[in-house]
């Protein structure tokens, strides 16, 4: 089962949710697609760790075999290409890697080079396998450290939880494609419910099954259980803001692992995923 | 010298758009000749790199100028590597503005965004 967290607004739990469940399923995987801001291994705190670069393709021009007949730059429909006083020059952020310039260029004059774009990291921590995307700072795009994290098929007997990064856009999409169930965990309070509705139009995009947890509750927030109700969502835990949790999060502990309260609620809320998911 | 300036609408005293990459409209202003023509921005409705496909379109329409209120980094790096002087638009009408640089008044506008793609 590939259960992937998210939440649209940031700072909700996606990362307490995703870790936490991740210890309760015991030999799962834990995979941070959150790649600008990867902190499930603060917690995790993988053992064994490797290494790997993710690199994305950028075309290079062999600038003695182009003829100016800009056919590349017509083609990009990414408008990563321009053509200025005779020479092809590429912007590499707007670039989408498709490779199409090499394949529409009559002359043979583009080649591909490598560009390293971030790595991926692969632990373990007591029988979870951890893996985190790491986007190097200044890239714009962070779907090619998101797809390496989703390919990378290392250790996948178990469940695996997939920590998406905030926001509904494209970053989300891709975390959430590969994903059977999706948990997504909300705030009590009118930017949560603001920016949950928004990942629930996405889903429903997707068409992908979905329950909420609502995360931190000082006291009931009506209009946040009234759209859940109003439209269906089954609410799958509620989790009181406390004190405890509070500093075992900020101590980079695993609550699931120190808190008996915790222990419970997520195996709780395991049991209820994998219910939910047979149906 | 051709002087290009994003416009709102195809009239005479249409306002300057707020935006460059996405202006609906150019207005090309040529001093030999003293005659305009409003052409239609490729880019208007790019799904990304819009400042790159508008540069792009000026240089091949042969600007010199550009009158603008604001522009990308990606954008200012085709204008500049063409040789393009970029200045700095005041709100208000595209006429205006180009009254204002005829008559030495515009300064050249050196600070450009990072853009707004891939803010996720």
């Amino acid at each position: 089962m590939k259960l992937a967290v998210l939440s649209g607004k940031g700072g909700t739990g996606k990362t307490f949710i995703s870790v936490n469940l991740a210890a309760a399923a015991k030999n799962a995987t834990y995979m941070d697609c959150d790649v600008e801001e990867p902190n499930g291994r603060l917690f995790l705190k993988p053992t064994k760790v490797k290494s790997a670069s993710v690199d994305t393709m950028l075309p290079s021009f062999d600038e003695t075999r182009c003829k100016g007949c800009r056919q590349c730059v017509d083609f990009c429909r990414f408008n990563a290409l321009a053509f200025i006083k005779g020479k092809p020059k590429v912007f590499e952020t707007i670039c989408h890697s498709c490779g199409g310039c090499l394949l529409v260029c009559p002359h043979h004059a583009i080649t591909e080079k490598w560009h390293p774009v971030g790595r991926i990291e692969r632990g373990s921590h007591e029988g979870i396998t951890v893996i985190t995307g790491i986007l190097n700072p200044g890239e714009a795009s962070a779907v090619p450290v998101i797809h390496a994290v989703l390919d990378d098929t290392s250790a996948h007997e178990g469940h695996v939880v997939i920590d998406c990064p905030p926001g509904s856009g494209c970053p989300v999409l891709e975390s959430v494609s590969a994903s059977d169930y999706c948990v997504l965990v909300a705030e009590p309070t009118a930017f949560g419910l603001h920016n949950l509705q928004m990942v629930v139009e996405l889903l429903m995009l997707l068409q992908k099954p979905y329950g909420v947890v609502i995360n931190k509750i000082e006291a009931t927030y009506a209009p946040l259980e009234d759209y859940c109700a109003q439209n269906g969502i089954r609410v799958l835990s509620r989790i009181p803001y406390s004190k405890k949790l509070a500093q075992i999060n900020t101590a980079a502990e695993v609550a699931y692992e120190q808190d008996e309260e915790s222990r419970k609620r997520f195996q709780a809320l395991l049991q209820d995923i994998e219910a939910e998911v047979r149906t | 010298m051709k002087i290009a300036i994003p416009i709102d609408e195809n009239k005479e005293d249409t306002s300057i758009c707020t935006s460059f990459g996405r202006a609906p409209l150019f207005l090309l202003h040529n001093t030999e000749t003293k005659t305009s023509e409003t052409l239609k921005n490729p880019a208007a409705d790019a799904t990304g790199g819009a400042g790159v496909k508008a540069a792009q379109f000026l240089i091949d329409q042969g600007a010199d100028i550009l009158l603008t209120l604001r522009g990308g980094e990606n954008a200012a790096e085709v204008l500049l590597a063409a040789d393009v002087q970029v200045y700095k638009a005041q709100a208000g009408l595209a006429r205006d503005n180009l009254t204002a640089f005829l008559e030495g008044k515009l300064d050249k506008l050196n600070r450009f965004h990072a853009g707004f793609h891939h803010k996720q």
